[in-house]
C-alpha cells in the first residue's frame, strides 16, 4: 500500500541549512505533491519542540509517513524514527533526507542550486519512503555467559566484572598463567608500586571466582554463531601433567635436567623443560615443554621410527619419580572444549619489536636489551633479584644508556605511531636503576618526553631533578662496541652537537605492536584489524570498545598500547558493555535484513559468495538462499550481487531504489 | 662539532660547584626555552641561555667558560621572572662567571693601566668585577 498522506519536516539546522537552502521554498514546493499531507519547517527538529511538531502533527493530519529533511541519518534517524514511535506510527514509515551534507554545505557558493537540489532529494527520498513495509525488530535469544580472550590486566578486570554481577565467565589465556604483561614488570609508573602486589590479589580472585571457569595454556580455536549466542571452541594445549592432582610444589622443577630459555623471562634466565610459568602463577600447576623434554622428544623420535630402542633402556622420568601425588603422566592431554556464550571480548594484549631488529642500535649485542626484557632484570621476583647485571658476563654495570623511539615514530624502520607508554616506562627504569644502584651513570636519550597522564609529568621531574638521570635530546644513531664497553653515539638537538658515551649496558624502548597471534584470532571472530596487529574499533571516540561484529567487544592493549590506567578502564567498559548486552532476556535487533523470495531464488550461491557475516546458507533440499536473521547485518552485497533480485533488504527493494535514483538523475 | 661525555655529569666537580655557588639544580630544566625567547642580550650571545642549562646538564663546563654569553648577561633577572621550574638563571650565569674569575681570569694590574688617572674610578671597579672581551 503506497503511502497517500506523508508529512514532510524541513530543519533550518540553525544556519547550517537555512542559511543556504530556501527552507520556505522548499517547504512550498514539496507540499504541492499531491501524496504530501503537510510539508513545514523548524529551527532544530532534533530539539523537544522539533520532535514535538513530528508528534503532533502526525496526529492531527493523521500521516502515514514522515520525511525529515535535516543533516546524516547517521546523526537523528533514531532520534527521528523514537519521535514517530511515540505518536504511534511504525518507526520504519520514517526517513531522512540528507539535505545538510548533501545540499547546504556542499553549495554554499550557489544557493539557488542548493535549494533545487535539496528538494531533489526531498523527492526522491518520499519515493522510497512510499514503498517502505511496517516493520517490527527482530528478537534474538541470548545466552547469559561471556566470553574473555587475553588473561592480561584488561582480561582480568573485565572478567572479574562480569562474573562480580553474576554472568558466568570464562576467561582464556594461551600462557600457563595468567598476568599478561603487567607481571613481568618490575614496578610501576607513576607509583612504583610493583605488579607482585597489585596484580596477585586479582589473579588469585580470578584463580577462585565462582562466576569463572580459567582456561589457561589454552587458545580459541573456532567461533561460530552470532551476537548472543556465540558457540566457541577452545583448544586446551598438552600439558603432560594432570592438573587436578599437581599441587604446585614444585618438586619436579628441581631435579629437571633439561633447560631452555624461560618466556616469562624473556630469555633473560633459564628453566627446566617442566616448569611453572612464574612463582606465583595462577594456576600453580606444572607443565612439560615437548620441545625440551628428554623422555617426550626420545618417544618421538621412536614413533617417528628414527631411533630403535634397545631393550631395557631407562629414559628419563626424573620428575614423575619426585611427584608425590602421580600427577605427571606424559600423555598428550590436548583437549577441545566447547562453550556457549553470548558475547566476547578480546584483550590479547601487546608485544613489543625485538631488539635483534634494530642491529645498529647494538640489537645485535647481548647487553643490548629490550625494555621489557629489562624489566625481569629490575623484578625483585626476576632472575637476578632486582639489581641489574649484563646478560652477557653478569657484572653489575655503571653504566646504562637508554634510547627511546626504537622503531617507534618511523614509518621507515619500524611503526608510523607513538607507542605511548615508553616515555613513562623508560624514566621509571632509570629512577630504579639508581634505586638498585646508587652510583651508576645513567642516560636517557629522548626526541619528545611524552608524559601524558595523572601525575606522569611530575614523576619525570622527580628523575630529572632528585634522581640524576641524565636526559639527552636527540635519538641514537647507532650502538657499537669498544672494548668491553658499548659506545652509543647520539646527538644533543639542543646545543647542536654529536654526543659520545660509553657504558656497560644499553636498553631499547622497542615499539609496540598487536600480539602476534591476533590476526589469526581476529579472522576467526571476522573483526577488523590494522597492519601493526591492532584491532579496529568501531568509532575511534565515540565507540572505542566496540567492534563491527556485534557482541563482541575488544579492552586494553588489544586496541592500541596503553598504559596499566587505561587499560583496566577499559576492561571494566568492556565488561559493562558486555552486562549491558546480557541484562535483556531476548535481544532486539533492526529488522533492515535481507529476505529471499524463494519462489525466484534459484539458489546460485553468489549471495553466499558475497556475505561478510557468513549469514546465508543454501538449503540443500528446496535449493534456495536462507538468511539467518540474527547474523545478518543488512549491508546489501547479496542483493546487488543477485542475478534475479530474489534477495533484497528490507525498504531497500529494488523498485524503491530505482525510483529514487530516477528522481535524482533527472535533467537538471 | 663532537662532544664525548666521559663521567656522570651529576658527578662533575666544576659542575657541582656551580650548583653549590648559584644554589640552582641545573638538571630541573627541562628545556622549555622561555629563558631564551624572553632574554633580551640574546641575540648577541653566541650560547643561547637554555643551551647553558644543557652543557651543564651535560658536563661541558669548558665551553661555558670560554663563551661569551655569561659576560653579555646583563643580570636583568628576566629569565628568572619566566622560568617555569623556578630556576634562577642569572645566579647560574653569576656562579660560571664566579668559577672563571677565580681563576684570575680577569686579573688586571691597575699599575699597568694606562690613562688610569682620566679613568672613572667606577670603571676600574667594573673591570675586577665583570670582565666584557
Amino acid at each position: 500500500m503506497a503511502m497517500k498522506r506523508i508529512g514532510v519536516f524541513i530543519c533550518h539546522c540553525g544556519r547550517n541549512i537555512a542559511g543556504t537552502v530556501d527552507v520556505k521554498r522548499v517547504a512550498e514546493e514539496i507540499g504541492k505533491r499531491e501524496d504530501v499531507a503537510f510539508s513545514t519547517t523548524y529551527v532544530f527538529m532534533c530539539s523537544q519542540p522539533g520532535q514535538k511538531l513530528i508528534e503532533d502533527s502526525i496526529k492531527k493530519y493523521n500521516l502515514d509517513g514522515v520525511v525529515v529533511a535535516n543533516c546524516s541519518p547517521t546523526l537523528h534517524e533514531k532520534t527521528m524514527r523514537n519521535a514517530a514511535a511515540r505518536a504511534g506510527l511504525n518507526p520504519y514509515r520514517v526517513e531522512i533526507a540528507n539535505i545538510r551534507e548533501w545540499a547546504a554545505w556542499p553549495h554554499e557558493d550557489n544557493p539557488e542550486a542548493a535549494t533545487r537540489k535539496a528538494i531533489r532529494i526531498i523527492n526522491a527520498t518520499i519515493e522510497k519512503l512510499k514503498a517502505n513495509a511496517s516493520l517490527e525488530p527482530i528478537e534474538v535469544p541470548v545466552t547469559r555467559r561471556v566470553l574473555v580472550i587475553g588473561g592480561g590486566v584488561a582480561g582480568m578486570q573485565a572478567a572479574l566484572d562480569i562474573a562480580d554481577s553474576g554472568i558466568e565467565t570464562i576467561l582464556v589465556e594461551k600462557e600457563p598463567s595468567i598476568g599478561g604483561n603487567m607481571f613481568r614488570l618490575s614496578e610501576t609508573f607513576p607509583t612504583l608500586d610493583c605488579p607482585q602486589c597489585i596484580l596477585t590479589p586479582k589473579m588469585n580472585d580470578v584463580g577462585g571466582h565462582p562466576n569463572i571457569k580459567l582456561y589457561t595454556y589454552s587458545e580459541v580455536e573456532d567461533v561460530e554463531g552470532f551476537m548472543g549466542n556465540f558457540k566457541v571452541k577452545i583448544k586446551k594445549k598438552a600439558t603432560y601433567v594432570d592438573w587436578d592432582k599437581c599441587t604446585g610444589c614444585g618438586e619436579c622443577l628441581r631435579v629437571c635436567p633439561a633447560h631452555v630459555d624461560s618466556e616469562f623471562d624473556l630469555k633473560m634466565a633459564k628453566r627446566t623443560s617442566i616448569y611453572i610459568a612464574n612463582e606465583q602463577a595462577v594456576p600453580l600447576k606444572a607443565l612439560i615443554d615437548e620441545n625440551s623434554c628428554i623422555r617426550l622428544q626420545f618417544e618421538k623420535k621412536v614413533k617417528e621410527g628414527k631411533i630403535k630402542p634397545k631393550k631395557n633402556v631407562k629414559i628419563c622420568s626424573k620428575c614423575a619419580d619426585v611427584c608425590e601425588p602421580n600427577a605427571i603422566h606424559f600423555q598428550n592431554n590436548e583437549e577441545i572444549v566447547e562453550e556457549e556464550v553470548g558475547s566476547i571480548i578480546v584483550a590479547t594484549g601487546y608485544e613489543v619489536m625485538p631488539a635483534e631488529a634494530f642491529p645498529e642500535l647494538g640489537g645485535k649485542y647481548p647487553d643490548v636489551i629490550t625494555a621489557l626484557q629489562f624489566e625481569r632484570l629490575l623484578a625483585p621476583s626476576g632472575p637476578t633479584a632486582g639489581i641489574p647485571r649484563r646478560p652477557s658476563d653478569g657484572k653489575i654495570p655503571k653504566s646504562i644508556a637508554f634510547v627511546h623511539c626504537v622503531g617507534s615514530r618511523d614509518p621507515q624502520n619500524g611503526v608510523p605511531y607513538c607507542s605511548r607508554i615508553c616515555c613513562m616506562y623508560t624514566i621509571k627504569q632509570a629512577m630504579l636503576v639508581k634505586h638498585a644502584l646508587h652510583d651508576a651513570a645513567v642516560y636517557d636519550f629522548y626526541i619528545d618526553i611524552r608524559s601524558n597522564g595523572k601525575g606522569y609529568e611530575e614523576f619525570y621531574h622527580r628523575a630529572k631533578e632528585e634522581y640524576g638521570v641524565n636526559f639527552i635530546r636527540g635519538k641514537v644513531s647507532k650502538v657499537y662496541k669498544v672494548g668491553d664497553k658499548y659506545r652509543v653515539q647520539g646527538v644533543d638537538t639542543l646545543t647542536g652537537r654529536i654526543v659520545e658515551v660509553d657504558v656497560d649496558m644499553v636498553v631499547l624502548a622497542t615499539a609496540a605492536k598487536g600480539s602476534s597471534t591476533v590476526k589469526e584470532l581476529a579472522k576467526k571472530l571476522r573483526i577488523p584489524y590494522d597492519e601493526w596487529g591492532w584491532l579496529k574499533e568501531t568509532h575511534l571516540k565515540l565507540k572505542p570498545l566496540e567492534t563491527p561484529v556485534g557482541g563482541v567487544f575488544i579492552a586494553g592493549a588489544a586496541q592500541f598500547i596503553k598504559d596499566i590506567t587505561d587499560s583496566v578502564s577499559q576492561g571494566s567498559g568492556a565488561a559493562a558493555k558486555a552486562m549491558a548486552l546480557l541484562s535483556k532476556p531476548q535481544l532486539e535487533k533492526e529488522p533492515l535484513l535481507a529476505k529471499v523470495d524463494p519462489e525466484i531464488c534459484a539458489g546460485c550461491g553468489r549471495c553466499k559468495d558475497q556475505c561478510a557475516y557468513d549469514a546465508i546458507t543454501i538449503d540443500p533440499i528446496r535449493h534456495v538462499s536462507v538468511v539467518n536473521e540474527a547474523l545478518c547485518e543488512g549491508c546489501g552485497a547479496c542483493s546487488a550481487n543477485c542475478p534475479t533480485t530474489a534477495i533484497q533488504v528490507v525498504n531497500f527493494k529494488k523498485g524503491q531504489v530505482v525510483r529514487a535514483v530516477d528522481v535524482l538523475a533527472e535533467v537538471f | 662539532m663532537k662532544y664525548t661525555i666521559t663521567k656522570d655529569p651529576h658527578e662533575d666537580e666544576r659542575v657541582q660547584k656551580i650548583i653549590e655557588i648559584s644554589g640552582q639544580n641545573i638538571f630541573s630544566c627541562y628545556q622549555c626555552g622561555r629563558c631564551s625567547s624572553g632574554c633580551p642580550m640574546a641575540e648577541f650571545m653566541d650560547v643561547l641561555p637554555n643551551q647553558v642549562f644543557m652543557f651543564l646538564q651535560e658536563g661541558d663546563v669548558d665551553t661555558l667558560l670560554n663563551a661569551k654569553t655569561p659576560w653579555i648577561c646583563a643580570a636583568c633577572f628576566t629569565c628568572t621572572v619566566r622560568c617555569p621550574v623556578g630556576l634562577d638563571l642569572a645566579a647560574v650565569m653569576e656562579a660560571i662567571r664566579e668559577l672563571q674569575l677565580r681563576k684570575n681570569y680577569d686579573y688586571v694590574d691597575p699599575y699597568k693601566v694606562e690613562e688610569r688617572e682620566e679613568l672613572p674610578p667606577i670603571a676600574m671597579v667594573s673591570n675586577f668585577r665583570k670582565f666584557t672581551p
